[in-house]
């Protein structure tokens, strides 16, 4: 039988504020020694109580606005009750009834799985985010041996939950959907997005149903996966693994599995959803939380045009390849970077595009520059100014391309570099004539051979001219200055 | 006797004029504490150290010529707030070793003002009790009848004032743990306004009922302490930033033309008859002197019990998960990780923390969490708004405190109902969350001490304070001690 795969997304995104979400702990806690980022607060010592992370609560809003969500204008904190030695205060402060952000949807291109290019099988599509809202993480437990142990210094850093509709059905629909909502959180500078360090987490929850019926089948959740493909082995292993427990007459039980990315295989984490009672309450240690009209401004209007959108209109407003976009527009930086390069001028865009895709990555490269293209040396703007003097052809294009590096390395203006070395080109007809007429004069054999018909020596006389102008000759205004003297020369022989 | 027995007021004067000193004062309290907590149990822990050297520290800062409001004068704090270097048991056997690093916002700010800290005093376990009797270190006896208890959860910061073990102590006050015991011991309890005094380090019982509050020997020395702890704290969501006038200057005046409200629900049978006497006679005593009286009513007093043993019990279910012995407290390892819960929790709690976490777990459990804990918070919300209309006709509301005087050791522990109605005529006030004050207003036939309690609007303390210092200069009740009894 054919079945129609049902996956819904629970996503926990860490955000990477500088302080936990109620207490001023650092949230920069990747790689610092166990229990070194904590406070009363987050270690739930007596008498201690929580305040609320503004920055946090804002952080939420954002993505609920690029997730197309309503915001909650009135919502309140609520205790969620569960035993756990890394759950400090025996319940989790978290939003139940009223989600900071709900009814949204977000749009995907689901692309070819193997090459990530658009292909003819690619499509774009909505995926309904059903709510998010804000919580706190937990600490981290560690086994060794006989023995656990307890790092204190995740618990309190703020969460978003974000949860969709059951509208995605395939593996390669799920590996584009975290994608798309990992750019959204780096676009918005409010996550790491970074699966591999846990900054976000997807736990897609998936059912199996014969095509053309309505009922779900058994919901089968699939935790600890540690990246983009894992999520995608993981859901089409799991596929498998169902169909044939269908197709041999068996039941699918409902579980947990966890995720073994050494062997590629899914293993029964937790028997049975046990029944939890999380005894679910309002937080008497905080008030409720109330958006005004004025804050709720201030947070939308930080919300940055996102990729999908720039995609969109780098192609149709900017004449950019399909793939162009796509490059420069994964990270906002280098976005707005291409943006201010091209400098409006939908004419300068391809050449922007090709500098920053070609030169500036090769540099970063082989530069090592791994904090990104904000800590490159060459401003966007000094790369504007570069453009604009090839175009004006104050500078050729291999001598662009070495004030560029050295743009790269020192950060000095492409005009100054050009100044300083005296790169600019010489366009100055009479200074070039007396060039073309002195390789002419200083080599009668070759113009001999050129008027005989062989035409390659043209270059030979281009490459004299350019050795005597030191290679600043404008090399069209060469060109063309050879071609009139040699064609005089011809009528006076 | 000597200087144990000045108030706040007196102590500061003599320290000022250089009578005697913070350290001659804290021996002589200390060495008291010494001698009759053998006999109260008053004190959890007694500070004899660092209390020495606060008040050397104070001495010091007087010869300066700095003057703090509590600078160089002996407190005691109930063991329920968080001190810095300074055991905080919360009278559980689960916090037996524990030792904050740091303090309770109240406490940050007594000690910034020069108080000196004699020492933790007894409660019941959690705050949970109306008794001291269940306090994992023991029962407090109460200084008037050691056969008696001092009342509670504040038990050992009333005993410590009436005994004069300290100058004033600091309780809270969840459904009465300061008024209580303050009427049982003849000494002044301030329960302040909800959001008036920051709870930061104040271990929650239940959280949207807890304040911290005064036990003193007057209603001026309760203001002296308030003025001092009062305010908003970052630290705590739920302070609130309204002014905190100096309550004693705002204080001053008399009671004339002050309406008083007495809600009839508030005199019932099964009260205590010598009670209901003296209450209303203190109630007359009042209109004497000026006031206004008038009758009122108050008809949701009477589901104010079961509302408050649905609320704080369900918020004490959740505050008390924390104890699991994972990071301070007692552990008791057991087979697995629950087993060391169920073993550490059944070793460190008593049977009344047990009792009402159960209570609370029950309460907001699915299915039940509508019938109890939904409909216990509107008919709290409906009690706060009948407060609120008795408020434009009166100043303030006078009433018992308590149904009974000190009752026996021993008396009601087998009957938790009986001792939950020792709180009926003060929960109604922390489920609205104004304040009021408890005030000695006579004697019982047994000589025990009765309590009149004003009740004020929300953050209208100078009301109250008003009052109870205008009575107290009309009568003489809160002039006998409990040591002139012996
Ligand atoms: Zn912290």
């Amino acid at each position: 039988m054919e079945y129609e795969i049902v996956i819904g997304m629970e996503t926990h995104v860490e955000q990477n504020t500088a302080s936990k979400m109620f207490c001023q702990c650092s949230a920069e806690f990747f790689g610092a020694e166990p229990n070194t980022h904590v406070c009363p607060t987050c270690l739930a010592m007596p008498g201690a109580l929580p305040v609320i992370n503004r920055r946090a609560v804002e952080n939420a809003m954002m993505i609920g606005l690029a997730l197309n969500c309503k915001i909650a204008r009135h919502t309140f904190w609520e205790r969620k009750s569960y035993w756990y030695p890394d759950l400090p205060k025996g319940y989790q402060i978290t939003q139940y009834e009223y989600p900071i952000a709900y009814d949204g949807y977000i749009d995907i291109d689901v692309r070819d799985s193997a090459s990530g290019n658009w292909t003819e099988q690619s499509y774009r599509k909505r995926v309904r985010i059903r709510r998010a809202h804000l919580e706190e993480d937990t600490g981290k437990l560690t086994h060794i041996g006989g023995s656990s142990f307890v790092d204190f210094n995740r618990a309190g850093v703020p969460l978003i939950e974000i949860v969709t509709e059951p509208d995605i059905h395939t593996a390669d629909e799920a590996y584009a959907f975290l994608s798309a909502l990992r750019d959204i959180v780096r676009y918005l500078g409010v996550s790491s997005g970074d699966m591999e360090k846990g900054a976000m987490r997807g736990e897609p929850n998936m059912s199996l149903r014969p095509i053309g019926t309505e009922p779900f089948g058994t919901k089968v959740e699939i935790k600890n996966l540690n990246s983009l493909r894992a999520v995608r082995d993981s859901i089409e292993y799991e596929v498998k693994r169902q169909t044939e427990v269908l197709n041999s007459g068996g039941k699918v039980h409902q579980v947990t599995m966890g995720w073994d990315d050494a062997r590629g295989v899914t293993v029964t984490q937790r028997d049975k959803e046990e029944a939890h009672d999380y005894r679910y309450f309002p937080e008497p240690d905080l008030p409720p939380l109330d958006v005004s009209e004025e804050w709720f401004e201030s947070v939308r209007k930080r919300v940055p045009e996102l990729a999908l959108s720039r995609q969109d209109r780098f192609t149709q407003t900017y004449g950019l390849s399909a793939y162009d976009a796509v490059v420069l527009t994964r990270d906002r930086a280098v976005a707005e970077y291409f943006e201010i390069a091209m400098g409006g001028i939908p004419a300068r865009a391809k050449a922007a595009a090709n500098w920053i895709t070609g030169e500036l990555f090769r540099l970063m490269g082989s530069a090592g520059v791994s904090a990104g293209i904000n800590a490159v040396k060459a401003s966007p703007a000094q790369l504007a100014e570069l453009i604009e003097m090839v175009e004006n052809k104050v500078v050729n294009i291999n001598t662009a391309k070495s004030v560029f590096e050295e743009m790269f390395a020192t950060g000095q203006g492409a005009k100054a570099i050009v100044d300083a070395k005296g790169l600019a080109q010489i366009s100055d007809t009479s200074a070039l004539d007396k060039a073309v007429q002195d390789a002419l004069d200083a080599n009668p054999g070759q113009l001999k051979g050129y008027l005989a018909g062989q035409d390659k020596l043209f270059q030979f006389f281009v490459g004299q001219v350019m050795k005597a102008t030191k290679g600043k000759g404008n090399p069209q205004i060469v060109q063309g200055l050879l071609k009139d003297a040699i064609e005089k020369r011809r009528l006076s022989v | 006797m000597t200087l144990c027995t000045l108030t706040i007021q007196q102590a500061r004067e003599g320290l000022r004029a250089g009578q005697f000193s913070s350290v001659e004062m804290t021996r002589e309290f200390l060495a008291r504490i010494h001698e009759l907590n053998p006999v109260l149990n008053a004190f959890i822990t007694i500070n004899d150290v660092e209390a020495l050297a606060q008040a050397q520290a104070a001495d010091e800062r007087i010869a300066r010529g700095e003057d703090t409001p509590l600078l160089g004068v002996p407190i005691a704090i109930k063991d329920v707030l968080s001190t810095r270097g300074l055991r905080t048991t919360a009278g559980s056997r689960i916090l037996e070793n524990y030792t904050p690093t740091w303090d309770a916002t109240s406490v940050a700010r007594l000690r910034a003002a020069g108080a000196v800290f004699l020492g933790k005093t007894n409660l019941d376990e959690f705050a949970m009790g109306s008794s001291t009797e269940n306090s994992g270190y023991g029962v407090t006896h109460n200084p008037w009848d050691q056969t008696r208890v001092p009342g509670g959860s504040s038990g050992g910061s009333a005993a410590a004032v009436a005994a004069d073990l300290c100058c004033a102590a600091l309780g809270t006050d969840t459904g009465g743990s300061v008024r209580q015991p303050a009427a049982l011991c003849g000494v002044i309890g301030l329960k302040n306004t909800y959001g008036r005094v920051s709870r930061y380090g104040l271990i929650a019982y239940g959280s949207s009922l807890d304040s911290i509050g005064v036990l003193a020997k007057t209603p001026r020395d309760a203001a002296i302490v308030l003025s001092v702890m009062g305010g908003r704290d970052p630290l705590d969501s739920t302070s609130v930033d309204t002014p905190v006038p100096d309550f004693a200057v705002a204080m001053n005046g008399s009671v004339a033309g002050m309406r008083v409200g007495v809600p009839s629900e508030y005199f019932i049978e099964g009260t205590q008859a010598d009670v209901t006497t003296a209450v209303r006679a203190g109630i007359e005593q009042l209109r004497q002197m000026g006031a206004t009286v008038k009758e009122i009513s108050l008809p949701n007093t009477r589901v104010a019990l079961p509302v408050y043993y649905l609320i704080a019990p369900a918020e004490a279910s959740a505050n008390l998960a924390r104890f699991d012995g994972v990071r301070y407290g007692l552990r008791v390892p057991g087979e697995d990780l629950i087993d060391t819960y169920s073993r550490t929790r059944g070793a460190g709690f008593g049977a009344e923390v047990k009792r009402r976490i159960m209570l609370g777990t029950y309460a907001l459990s699915a299915g039940y969490y509508d019938a109890y804990y939904i409909r216990a918070q509107k008919v709290r919300t409906l009690i706060k708004q009948e407060f609120e209309r008795a408020f434009e006709e009166v100043d303030i509301i006078a009433a018992p405190v308590s149904p009974t005087t000190a009752f026996k050791i021993g008396e009601k522990v087998d009957d938790p109902i009986q001792m939950y109605l020792a709180d009926v005529f003060t929960l109604p006030c922390n489920l609205a969350g104004i304040c009021g004050i408890s005030v000695p207003c006579g004697f019982d036939a047994a000589g025990l001490p009765i309590g009149l309690q004003l009740l004020g609007r929300a953050f209208d303390e100078a009301a109250i304070l008003r009052a109870a210092d205008a009575y107290q200069r009309e009568t003489s009740w809160h002039k006998k001690r409990a040591g002139d009894r012996a």
